[in-house]
Parts: C-alpha cells; sequence; structure tokens
C-alpha cells in the first residue's frame, strides 16, 4: 500500500481483515498531508444521484462500524441552504432528486430553521435538513484506522519513499524505495494528490492533478453552530470546472469549540503560498451565513491539495496496463467521507469477493484517468 | 523612482532600519503593532514616558510612521518582495480597523521576540508568571507581581527582573539560574575580546548584581524550580538541583512557600511573518547575511528575529538592514557593522553561556499540561509521538499548540517533543471575520 493517508490506512485495514498481508509505505509519517490539511465532513448532501452517491451512502453505512476513539465521529446531519430565488428552486430539485436515489433530504421551514439553527441568517429562501450528514477529526480517523491495520498484522514503514519500477513479463515485481526495493504480489496506489507524479514513476500514468483549497479557523466560541451548514452552491463548486476560483460557504463548529469556514478550490499545481483574496472570498461567504460571526477572530488558516480528476470520480481497480498495480485514489473533496467505502470495494475486488456497489464506474480504464499527457 | 521600504516592528531593530533607510535616500513605511514606538525594550507606562523623547524618525517626512497597525499576512508573489497584508486601527486589537496593503520595494522584518518558558508540572497555576510580564508590571505599572517572589529559569534577563522587583518592594526570595556555574563560564570566558564593544552590558549586569546583593537576594546557579503546587493559585515551589544536562540530582529537592514565581527560559523569536516570507532558518533564527538580506529577495531581518543580543545589537542590525534594503551605498557602515558583529558575538556567547539542558523533559509528569491553551498533557503527547504518525496528525489528534495562542507559548517544547515547525503561522495576527470579509481596495503603494 504506497500512501498512508486515509485512503491507505483505511485500506490497509480492510484488506488485513480480509487475510491479506500488508505493509503500508509513506514517504513521510502517516496521515500528515492532505489526510490532515482537510476538514472531515462525511456527506451525502453534496451529491447527486449517480455511482459517487451511492458509493457515499455506501461509505456512511460503514463508518459508525470503522469509527472508534480518538475519531470523533459526530453524526450531527448539515441543513443546506439557499439565499436566492433561482438557488431555492436549484436546491428543492436537487433534494427531491436525492429522495428519490434514497438520501433522507427533508425541507425546513422558517421556523424548523431557526430553532435548528438560531444564530443563521433569516434571509434564506430554502433549507433542506441531511441526518446523514456526518463528521470525523480525519488525522484521528487514519490513525485509528492504522492501528486496527497493524493490530490485524500489517505494518507500517514511514520515511520510505517509491521511486520507481521493477517490472518484468508485463507485471510489477517490485517498487525501488528510498528504503531498498520491496516485492509484493499487488501494489496499491493511494497516493492521493501525488497518485499523478506516482503512476508516471511506476510507468503507467493516470490524471490525478492536485486542487488547492483553503479553510479558516476561529478561536473557540461557546455553541454558536450546531449543523454542518452549506449554502447551496457547495453543490455547485463541488462539481465545477477545476481552473477558475470557487469558493463556497461550508461551516461547522468542532468539538474544541473552533469554527471551520470552508472552503476554496482553485487549480494552483502545488503552490502553497497563501493568498489573502480566497481567505476573503471564504469569509464573505460564511459572513453571508453567519453575519454573527463577523466580530470573531480567525486564528488559524491551512490548506491542502485535493486529488482532482477531470471527471470529479474516485479511482478504484487494477490497472489494465501493468499488472500487480491497482490504484486508491482521487477521491477530490470526499476522501475522508468515502474512505471505509473505497477500502471495502477494493478488498472485495482484489480478494474476489461481490462488491455491493458497482465497481465499473471507478475503473482505471476511463478518458479522463488516461487521457494523454497526463499530469 | 524613490525606493519604497516598509520596515515591520519598530522596536530597536525596526527604528534603526527606517532611520537608515530614510538616510539612504527611500521613502519608508514603518509599522507596529503597539500604539507607541520603541518595541520591548521601551515598552512602559505612561508616566515613564515624559523622560523619553518620541524617536524622531517617527516625524520624519520621509518616514510615514503607524502605529496601532498589525501585519496579519505576507503574500508572496512570483516577483518582487511580498506584499504587506495589514490591518490598521486607532488600536492593533480594538474596534474600527482598516485593512491596507502595501507595496514595497524592500522590506524589513523586525518583529523581535517573546519569552519562552519550559512547562514544569504546575506552570500553568495563577501567580506563575513569565519574567517579561513581571518586569513590564514592576517597571510599568510600578506593581510587585506578589509579595514572597522566586525569580527562576536562565539567562541575564533573570537579574533585571529581580532588580525591578526589589524596587517596587516585593520580597524576592532569590534568583535561580539552572545553568551550572562551569557553563556560564566557559560560556562567558571562551574569548574575552569579543565582550570589549558589549562592556556597556557587562556594566549592566555588574549593577544588577549588585542591586541584588544590597537586597540580600541570593544567586544560586544549577538550581531550578521543577514544581509548583497550589489550590488554585501557586503557594509552594518545589527546586532542585540541576546537573549540567538540567536532569535532577535526586534528594536535592527543596520547597519554598511563595505567593508568585517568575520564570523565563531565554526568548523564542517571533519567526511567522519571516517564515510566511519564505525566509530561510539556521538553528532557529532567520538566517542573514553581512547585509542582514535574507535568503529571499529583498527581505531583509533584524533584530532579534536574528539572535538575541540585546537592544544595541538589534539597532546595529537594523541600521545595516534599512541601509541595504534602502539602496544605500554598499559596503558603507564599517562601525555600525562592527557594533553589529561584536552583538552576534555576544549572542553566541550567551547561547553558549545559557544553553536549555537536553534533559529538562525529565521534570515532565504524565500529567503535566503542555500546551496551556488546550491542556494537552506530556503524557498524551508522547503517546501519540510514539505512534509514527506524522508530526502534524499528531498535533490535530492531540490539539497541541492549536489554542489561541497559536504555539506561541508551547511551539518550542513542540518542537522538541514532535519534530515540527512550530512558526508555520500563515495568519500571523487574528484577523475578525468581518475585516477579512471586506478586502481593501487595489493594492496601493505606499499610503
Ligand atoms: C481544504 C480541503 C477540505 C477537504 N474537506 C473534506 C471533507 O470535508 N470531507 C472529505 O471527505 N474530504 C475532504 N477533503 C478531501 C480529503 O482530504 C482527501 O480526499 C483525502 O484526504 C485524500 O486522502 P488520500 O489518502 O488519498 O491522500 P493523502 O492523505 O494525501 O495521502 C497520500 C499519502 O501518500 C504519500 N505518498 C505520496 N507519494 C508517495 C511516494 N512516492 N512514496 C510513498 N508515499 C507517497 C504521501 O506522503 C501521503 O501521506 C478536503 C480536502 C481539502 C484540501
Ligand atoms: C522587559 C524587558 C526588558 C529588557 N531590558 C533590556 C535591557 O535592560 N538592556 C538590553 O539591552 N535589552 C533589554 N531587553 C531586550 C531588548 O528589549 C531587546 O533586545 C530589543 O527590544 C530587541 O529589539 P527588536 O527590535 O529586535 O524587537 P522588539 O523590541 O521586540 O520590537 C519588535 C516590535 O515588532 C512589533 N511586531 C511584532 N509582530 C508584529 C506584527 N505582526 N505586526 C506589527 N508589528 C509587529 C512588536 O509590537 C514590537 O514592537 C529587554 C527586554 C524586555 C522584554
Amino acid at each position: 500500500m504506497i500512501g498512508a493517508g486515509i485512503i491507505g490506512t483505511a485500506c490497509a485495514r480492510e484488506l488485513a481483515l480480509a487475510g491479506v498481508r500488508v505493509t503500508l509505505v509513506d514517504r513521510a509519517g502517516a496521515a500528515g498531508a492532505t489526510t490532515a490539511h482537510g476538514e472531515g465532513n462525511v456527506l451525502v448532501s453534496d451529491k447527486g444521484p449517480g455511482p459517487e452517491l451511492r458509493l457515499a451512502q455506501f461509505s456512511r453505512r460503514l463508518w459508525p462500524e470503522v469509527a472508534g476513539d480518538g475519531t470523533e465521529w459526530q453524526a450531527k446531519g448539515g441543513i443546506v441552504v439557499a439565499t436566492t430565488g433561482e438557488g431555492a428552486r436549484e436546491l428543492t430539485a436537487f433534494a427531491a432528486a436525492q429522495r428519490a436515489a434514497g438520501v433522507r433530504a427533508e425541507p425546513l421551514d422558517p421556523a424548523g430553521l431557526a430553532s435548528a439553527e438560531p444564530y443563521l441568517t433569516r434571509d434564506v429562501t430554502a433549507a433542506v435538513h441531511y441526518p446523514d450528514d456526518a463528521q470525523v477529526q480525519p488525522a484521528g480517523a487514519a490513525q485509528a484506522l492504522l492501528d486496527a491495520a497493524l493490530g490485524e498484522g500489517a505494518t507500517l514503514l514511514p520515511g520510505c519513499e517509491v521511486l520507481g519500477a521493477e517490472v518484468s513479463g508485463g507485471r510489477l515485481r517490485a517498487v525501488r524505495t528510498t528504503g531498498g526495493t520491496l516485492t509484493a504480489d499487488l501494489f496499491v496506489d493511494a497516493a492521493g494528490p501525488w497518485a499523478g507524479a506516482l503512476s508516471r514513476s511506476l510507468g503507467a500514468p493516470i490524471d490525478v492533478r492536485p486542487r488547492r483549497g483553503e479553510i479558516l479557523v476561529t478561536t473557540p466560541l461557546p455553541p454558536t453552530v450546531f449543523h454542518k451548514v452549506y449554502d447551496a452552491d457547495y453543490v455547485g463548486a463541488v462539481g465545477g470546472d477545476a481552473a477558475e476560483l470557487q469558493a463556497s460557504a461550508v461551516v461547522e463548529s468542532t468539538p474544541a469549540g473552533t469554527v471551520l469556514l470552508g472552503s476554496s478550490r482553485r487549480a494552483a499545481g502545488f503552490d502553497e503560498r497563501l493568498q489573502p483574496e480566497i481567505l476573503s472570498v471564504i469569509a464573505e461567504r460564511a459572513l453571508r451565513l453567519f453575519p454573527c460571526l463577523s466580530g470573531v477572530p480567525v486564528m488559524r488558516a491551512y490548506g491542502g491539495f485535493r486529488p482532482y480528476v477531470a471527471d470529479h470520480l474516485p479511482i478504484i481497480g487494477p490497472d489494465p496496463r501493468l499488472d500487480g498495480l491497482w490504484h486508491a485514489t482521487g477521491h477530490e473533496g470526499a476522501g475522508i467521507g468515502l474512505a471505509p467505502g473505497t477500502a471495502r470495494l477494493l478488498t472485495d475486488l482484489i480478494t474476489g469477493r461481490t462488491p455491493e456497489v458497482d465497481a465499473a464506474p471507478f475503473r482505471v480504464d476511463r478518458p479522463a484517468v488516461l487521457r494523454r499527457g497526463a499530469a | 523612482m524613490t525606493r519604497h521600504v516598509v520596515v515591520i516592528g519598530a522596536g530597536p531593530a525596526g527604528l534603526g532600519a527606517a532611520t537608515a533607510a530614510v538616510r539612504a535616500g527611500a521613502r519608508v513605511t514603518l509599522l507596529d503593532s503597539a500604539d507607541q514606538a520603541g518595541g520591548q525594550y521601551h515598552r512602559m507606562p505612561p508616566d515613564a514616558y515624559e523622560a523619553r523623547r518620541p524617536f524622531r524618525i517617527c516625524e520624519s517626512e520621509r518616514c510615514d510612521w503607524w502605529p496601532g497597525a498589525a501585519v496579519w499576512a505576507l503574500e508572496r508573489r512570483d516577483s518582487g518582495p511580498p506584499r504587506v497584508h495589514v490591518v490598521r486601527g486607532p488600536d492593533a486589537d480594538g474596534d474600527g480597523r482598516r485593512r491596507c496593503v502595501l507595496r514595497a520595494d524592500a522590506l524589513v522584518l523586525a518583529p523581535g521576540a517573546h519569552d519562552r518558558v519550559l512547562p514544569f508540572p504546575g506552570w500553568e497555576l495563577p501567580g506563575v508568571v513569565t519574567a517579561g510580564a513581571a518586569q513590564v508590571l514592576a517597571k510599568g505599572e510600578r506593581v510587585a507581581v506578589g509579595g514572597r517572589v522566586l525569580v527562576a529559569g536562565t539567562g541575564p534577563f533573570l537579574l533585571p527582573v529581580a532588580a525591578s522587583l526589589l524596587d517596587v518592594g516585593a520580597h524576592v526570595l532569590g534568583v535561580l539560574e539552572a545553568g551550572t556555574a562551569g557553563a556560564l563560564l566557559r560560556g562567558w570566558t571562551r574569548r574575552p575580546w569579543e565582550l570589549t564593544g558589549q562592556a556597556g552590558k557587562g556594566a549592566e549586569l555588574a549593577a544588577y548584581a549588585a542591586r541584588l546583593a544590597r537586597g540580600r537576594v541570593p544567586y544560586r546557579t544549577g538550581r531550578g524550580v521543577v514544581e509548583a503546587r497550589g489550590d488554585g493559585r501557586v503557594e509552594e515551589v518545589v527546586t532542585a538541583r540541576l546537573r549540567g544536562d538540567w536532569s535532577v540530582v535526586p534528594g536535592s529537592e527543596q520547597v519554598l512557600t511563595v505567593d508568585a514565581l517568575c520564570v523565563t527560559h531565554g526568548f523564542t523569536p517571533r519567526l511567522e511573518l519571516p517564515v510566511a516570507a519564505g525566509c530561510a532558518l539556521l538553528d532557529g533564527f532567520v538566517a542573514v547575511d553581512e547585509d542582514q538580506a535574507t535568503s529571499v529577495p529583498g527581505v531583509y531581518a533584524a533584530g532579534e528575529v536574528t539572535g538575541i543580543a540585546g537592544a544595541p545589537a538589534a539597532r546595529a542590525e537594523g541600521v545595516v538592514a534599512g541601509w541595504t534594503a534602502g539602496g544605500g551605498t554598499p559596503g558603507r557602515l564599517g562601525a555600525t557593522r562592527r557594533r553589529r558583529d561584536e552583538g552576534r558575538a555576544f549572542a553566541s556567547r550567551l547561547a553558549a553561556a545559557h544553553p536549555i539542558g537536553r534533559r529538562w523533559a525529565g521534570w515532565l509528569r504524565p500529567d503535566t499540561i503542555v500546551c496551556r491553551c488546550e491542556e494537552t498533557d506530556y503524557g498524551t503527547l508522547r503517546d501519540a509521538a510514539a505512534s509514527r504518525l506524522d508530526a502534524r496528525a499528531v498535533r490535530l489528534g492531540t490539539r497541541a499548540g492549536l489554542g489561541p495562542c497559536q504555539a506561541r507559548i508551547c511551539g518550542p517544547t513542540l518542537a522538541e517533543l514532535l519534530d515540527t515547525n512550530p512558526h508555520h503561522r500563515p495568519i500571523a495576527w487574528p484577523i475578525r471575520l468581518g475585516e477579512l470579509a471586506n478586502p481593501p481596495a487595489e493594492p496601493k503603494e505606499g499610503t
């Protein structure tokens, strides 16, 4: 397993539980990359009917059973609000389609909304409650998954970077690493936003690119935000084109009392430099929902690189060009939520069990994944 | 066109930089989050101001002086020095602040340092204060932090603090320097000639020592406070003899009744702005060359962010930085550079004479709080550090360093325990959401 983020640790756990001997390698320590630079929303609300929603629903069912101590699992529910007439029509239609696909999506009237979120703006044109939205503390969740994997006999090699492949007879036999050569029957690429670079170094490039996102953290407050609250534009931003800056408000509180305000989406390579105007946009969006937070100090900003695939679907399955290489990556802004489902699906495919969700939409052999000139 | 130099911090280093940049022909914007210029050294109460004439540079026509202006972010661009994002108010933490952005041809970073305190059991009790806070209270408000006070830690700062406490009527039970006499002597006397230019400092320390002697305050080396106890407030402290590595000599513990304890373990440079600018660090300080240039083109650093050597050295560094940043003829300022070099030599001697003992963590118990904001204890951190998680994941899991002070207090300790960079704080100064949401007009050049 190459990469010990949320995806690598979840997959290691599931494979180890299925009796597979797993070695997890990461060039840094576990859970320090994208998994420690995002939020921990486990969402069904932001996904329209389709394969990603099915994987999300499956994953959401699995989360409570994999969530152990330290994951800060909270099934607090989400509320999506629209603030314009146009937004209200879109949200209402979107929620109806989701209900048809089995999502609990309950319209809230103004009184219901006011009692659910007393500090939210009253300038709301429509609101929908999603009781199944939840959150975890991502790094803690990855640690719990890692501990479970290690408990099942998996091993972790931190500080071990995969540099290249040893291929013979069309099969990946071993990988060269900074810690020597590692042989295995199967290799899983779980390198997150670096999956593009890793797959290139293994000779089987896939097109996964970084999509930068930033988050603001306030000083700890008395309880002010009770659910995960998003503006309806969130839905548009998730699906949108990578290049231009997008930001939609996602507001949530953490058990420590801080409020997290997310998040932006833009293609900027692996450029980590802070851009104040992006933080301004996030703040402005969040204040539209919670004007009362205007005087609250922001004490921190951080950001990470979502592993982005042009068709917005993760990549889960064997590489058709190189036997022995599998991929579990490209989860963009939903890797935390989708981790348990991804791990179960991958394990089912590897061990020959029939998966509970259709794996075909996530196959490697798709135009968006194998397109030429893959970055 | 006239060069525009932005100087961040108006302590001795920043004032020196602004003065020299103006002299070199540049136009300067000098800003500080404080509402008075002068930095740490001059931060004193209103009645003490009378004795001080206003800093002349702040009245210069070529220098725009912005008090109450905090730099909250530095924005790195593809070319040129970073843009300086400021919240400026009547006061740096008050209402009605405005956002502005400054574009400069060169930046001088002079944000100084703050007190460093190592944790020990009970250090979070009320009545345990940093030496800096005690000093400001004594010199500023003429108030002693307590009646029976012990001063402990390491470094030359112990003496002036004890002296100021005596001056405001406190009973100072003693000054405990954790460094052993041997280490102090080795550090101070290896190259005596380096001290010539700092003779003033030596005399200052001697005067403090005399003041303590008059007050019959014992000064002991190789001894430190390893625990503070009390019910809701410090009531007694446990001191112990320390070896060269600061491990405790068993059986040497003594209990003292106190109502306040002042601690200092030196200073931590304020590195968030240099780190945000992308400056390379060396041994925990900003790396600078002969002209105070950092690794980032157009960005200079001066004062305690480059080494702890006292106010005169900080000023000399500032002068060199400002002169170069302002476009002054290279190579000039021989005398100032010599003073600067003597200051640097003094700084490295200070560091040598007052090292932090490697084994200090031996004082800690599993339930000792390390991060006061989030109340993360030592045991939790040690377990998490052993888990082979990435240091960032450990901090998220334990919340150590994630509270309101953003690891400004516990950062150096976390860095030792977890091997992290505690200075990565892209938001260098808290900014309100409402302020952030109102972007400033187009970046302006100068004011
Ligand atoms: C701002 C932001 C907000 C987000 N919010 C959410 C959210 O609310 N909900 C949600 O579900 N998701 C969210 N995400 C997305 C989520 O964080 C990611 O989808 C997820 O963390 C990806 O996990 P991963 O394990 O694939 O990648 P990573 O966590 O990046 O792990 C990949 C690992 O591979 C290692 N690696 C890379 N190359 C090599 C190599 N050559 N050799 C060895 N090791 C290597 C890296 O060191 C790294 O540890 C957010 C992301 C961002 C940036
Ligand atoms: C109580 C006390 C007593 C001292 N007594 C002596 C003494 O007797 N003799 C001696 O030689 N030395 C003494 N020192 C040390 C001396 O003060 C320092 O050596 C000197 O002040 C360092 O100068 P500086 O310019 O580097 O930093 P500072 O004087 O600390 O100035 C830095 C300035 O930068 C500002 N700043 C920081 N961050 C920001 C930001 N983000 N935005 C805007 N502004 C910012 C701060 O407000 C501060 O005013 C004393 C220190 C203290 C704390």
